[in-house]
């Protein structure tokens, strides 16, 4: 029988000697890998739970006055200031804080935000009027069906780099006030308006839109 | 009573109106359901996922056939007011029909005329978030039905009303824990199992009392320390393995015994989870009335390639090599038509082939059974693996039906895709996906040239002959077929929004029907008053939709647009 064919019936025993070679290496590749993974701090670890189960404030949505904190990445719980964030994005994933209680707005995803630089020469009238320093942010939760919008990537139907939920594959313009450019996303992401103060980013209103993904029923 | 006490009850039969508002119900003379009925059910009748226990989705009413199909009508339609994916096979009990669909809704619709008695509304929480929100349908017993929620939930409804008679918290949804299967019910036991893989849950089956909700036995189906097949893990990674358990599975009512299909490890490259993986991408055999484990087969190991294997194998009795097999039939995401045996004790291996072209596998153990992996095309930490057939697989979740009559096996399969990421160590956070990739770096390519992607194929399980198939050539094929006793074939699946049928023997296409938006539903036939009807939601949305953005932007001549929306499509003969 042919390595490469396909059994369409159990056969006797001495036919399964070749597989048996390919278990060994296997097997090797895989004690290799096992080693390389020992070896590697703590990259597959959960990140410490939460403590003592979400203090009062830390699922309410953003409120004026409320400063913004990475939500991922190296500098995860760090101050976000306006030269954090890159000038052509990518975006900054963000969540508020309260600036008087030090609770990080974190128990609802609802509430995780997506901070981008553009060129204001590039922006809508109306997103423009709502940029400080070309600095504008939008909920980083997809209108369709809730998913988390985690792409920055060319669009699919123009030329320029678009927010993108891959759940569906939903694409929103954050230079026109992130209005859906492709997919089935209803509407456009809520924005959140921001200030700008000795160049810390703060909270300047409530979201403008519906936050999260469409539940009719 | 107290003012309080009366405010209280007040508040209490204001949510419940709240939450079902009666159009023209109740129901009177609900037939109520038994393990009589659900074991030997009235041909006239679908109570069950795939109507039989054995999970063939065969119908044995023959008033249409193969000679008057064309003549195949609307009887009447009903637009259910919600978008996505509608997957839930209208269910039928003597002239009343259930439906549910996506964001958590029942419809109890007059199946002769397609008015409504009542509806069931869920208030699902602002922040839920899956990637599937939709809805496989309701489990009956005696005089309630069972829905379980994408937030999470068994709830039972009264039959006749719609009211909620229990509801019962399973896991937290905030950590990717949902549910989006018909509940399949056994001697009173309403059987659940657990979606979430992609959020590195730990797969479950768990049965509770359909009378009250109790909680009766709960299986994982990664098993944990000092459990048969822990060793199959290294470390820490059962904990967070996958496994989940999210389709109806099928039941062998001479020997008690459920088949639970059971989904791929999390996160999905391999390499980060050492092992063969038990129980993930395999079947398990289960008691009803413990969840006890009474063997197992695992269709492939180490899974790196997204290919769960839930949909539950069908119980079929076949002649093969002159014998008779209680036989398991199961076309795999994997690409690998399977033929198990099932005896009490042990499934066993009978045969294998790839249904669609793969390059993931070189052949197949022949003792064992063990797929023999290409390491070329499987998925690792830090470099793009591209793979054959895409992470949809060669079937995804849509079931197969098999026929009494041809004795032939109708598989909708998807050929022609190949997919690819790259890997990476992602940390775990509760509630948010956790694939092993990024989401931005998931592929899925036509091959160059391909001439068609969907395929509805005939194959003979008995012999492992494919006997005909066809082909669509601008679309995927997204949908559960279902087969009946005249010697038709039904599916809908494609991006034309046509639901089609074709002879069962010959594959040809006999009537195609277009109808508002796509079908990824699950067509049904029931009988009231001597006429057979068909049934369908029409409903596009998750996957097909994904599939669908996905072969746009491939540059292939294939439209992006599918108009969603949900609508009950219910098909008689002509008069
Ligand atoms: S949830 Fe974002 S596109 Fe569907």
């Amino acid at each position: 029988m042919s390595r490469s064919s396909f059994t369409t019936n159990s056969a006797s025993p001495e036919n399964s000697t070749e597989p048996e070679v390919d278990a060994g290496i296997e097997q090797t590749r895989r004690t290799l890998l096992l080693g390389a993974l020992a070896s590697t701090a703590c990259l597959g670890c959960s990140p410490p739970a939460r403590a003592g189960e979400d203090p009062p404030g830390s699922d309410e949505r953003p409120q004026k006055g409320d400063v913004l904190v990475f939500s991922e990445g190296d500098k995860e719980g760090k101050l976000i200031t306006a030269a954090d964030v890159p000038a052509g994005g990518p975006p900054v994933h963000a969540w508020p804080k309260d600036p008087n209680t030090s609770v990080v707005r974190s128990a609802s995803r609802l509430n995780e935000i997506l901070i981008i630089k553009l060129d204001p020469a590039e922006l809508d009238e109306k997103t423009r009027a709502r940029a400080v320093d070309g600095i504008i942010a939008y909920s980083a939760i997809c209108s369709h069906a809730g998913c988390p919008v985690t792409a920055w990537v060319k669009s699919d139907v123009g030329d320029k780099e678009v927010f993108k939920c891959m759940c569906h594959n939903s694409e929103y313009d954050p230079r026109a006030g992130a209005q859906v450019v492709f997919g089935p996303a209803p509407r456009r992401l809520a924005a959140l308006p921001l200030a700008l103060a000795d160049g810390s980013l703060n909270v300047a209103g409530n979201f403008i839109g519906k936050v999260g993904g469409a539940q009719p029923g | 009573m107290s003012r309080k006490q009366w405010l209280l009850s007040g508040f209490v039969a204001f949510t419940c109106l709240a939450s079902t508002a009666a159009i023209s119900g109740p129901i009177e003379n609900y037939s109520p359901v038994t393990t009589q009925r659900l074991e030997n059910p009235e041909p006239g009748n679908w109570m069950l996922y795939r109507r039989t226990y054995d999970g063939q989705g065969y119908s044995p009413l023959d008033q249409i056939n193969a000679s008057n199909v064309k003549n195949l009508t609307p009887a009447w339609t009903f637009a259910t007011g919600v978008v996505e994916g509608h997957e839930a096979p209208p269910i039928v009990n003597n002239g009343v029909m259930f439906v549910a669909t996506p964001m958590g809704q029942v419809i109890a619709l007059n199946a002769k005329t397609g008015d409504e008695y009542w509806r069931y509304k869920r208030q699902l929480p602002d922040d839920l978030f899956q990637l599937h929100p939709t809805s496989r349908g309701v489990g009956l017993w005696e005089d309630k039905l069972y829905l379980a929620t994408t937030d999470d939930h068994v709830v039972a409804l009264d039959a006749k009303t719609g009211k909620v008679v229990w509801d019962t918290k399973v896991q937290d949804y905030k950590k990717g824990q949902y549910m989006t299967l018909m509940p399949l019910i056994v001697d009173g036991k309403v059987i659940v199992g657990g979606s979430g893989g992609e959020f590195g849950v730990r797969g479950y089956v768990a049965a509770y009392d359909a009378k009250d909700g109790k909680e009766l036995w709960r299986t994982f189906t990664i098993p944990g320390e000092g459990e048969p097949g822990h060793d199959t893990w290294q470390g820490e990674d059962w904990k967070n393995g996958g496994g989940s358990a999210w389709m109806t599975g099928n039941y062998d009512k001479e020997t008690k015994t459920i088949y639970w299909g059971v989904g791929n490890a999390a996160p999905w490259p391999g390499e980060t989870h050492p092992g063969d993986n038990l129980y993930t991408s395999s079947v398990l055999a289960l008691d009803p009335n413990t969840g006890k484990i009474k063997t197992h087969h695992q269709y492939h190991q180490n899974d790196s390639w997204d290919w769960d294997e839930v949909d539950a194998p069908m119980l079929i009795d076949l002649q093969r090599d002159g014998r008779n097999i209680k036989s398991l039939v199961h076309p795999g995401r994997d690409a690998i038509f399977w033929v198990l045996e099932r005896t009490p004790t042990k499934i066993n291996y009978v045969a294998g082939w790839p249904f669609v072209s793969t390059d993931v596998w070189k052949g197949i153990e022949p003792e064992s059974g063990k797929p023999i992996v290409d390491p070329a095309h499987k998925p690792v930490i830090g470099k793009r693996v591209e793979f054959c057939p895409s992470l949809w697989g060669g079937k995804d979740w849509p079931s197969a039906a098999y026929s009494q009559r041809t004795g032939l096996v109708y598989v909708p399969a998807n050929e022609n895709f190949c997919g690819g990421f790259t890997g990476e160590k992602v940390a775990l956070k509760p509630g948010e996906l956790w694939l092993g990739t990024k989401p931005e770096d998931i592929g899925l390519k036509a091959k160059p040239g391909a001439d068609h992607f969907g395929e509805l194929q005939a194959w003979d399980p008995a012999t492992g002959k494919k006997v005909w198939q066809h082909n669509f050539p601008k679309s995927q094929l997204f949908g559960s077929v279902t087969a009946t006793a005249g010697d038709l074939v039904f599916v809908g699946g494609t991006n034309d929004r046509n639901f089609r049928a074709f002879n069962a023997k010959t594959g040809e296409l006999l009537w195609e029907q277009k109808t508002n938006s796509g079908i990824m539903g699950m067509p049904v036939s029931y009988e009231i008053d001597g006429t057979q009807y068909i049934a369908i939601q029409s409903g596009w949305g998750v996957d097909a939709q994904r599939i669908q953005d996905a072969l746009a932007t491939n540059n292939i001549g294939i439209e992006a647009n599918v108009p969603q929306g949900g609508v009950i499509w219910v098909f008689a003969l002509k008069k």
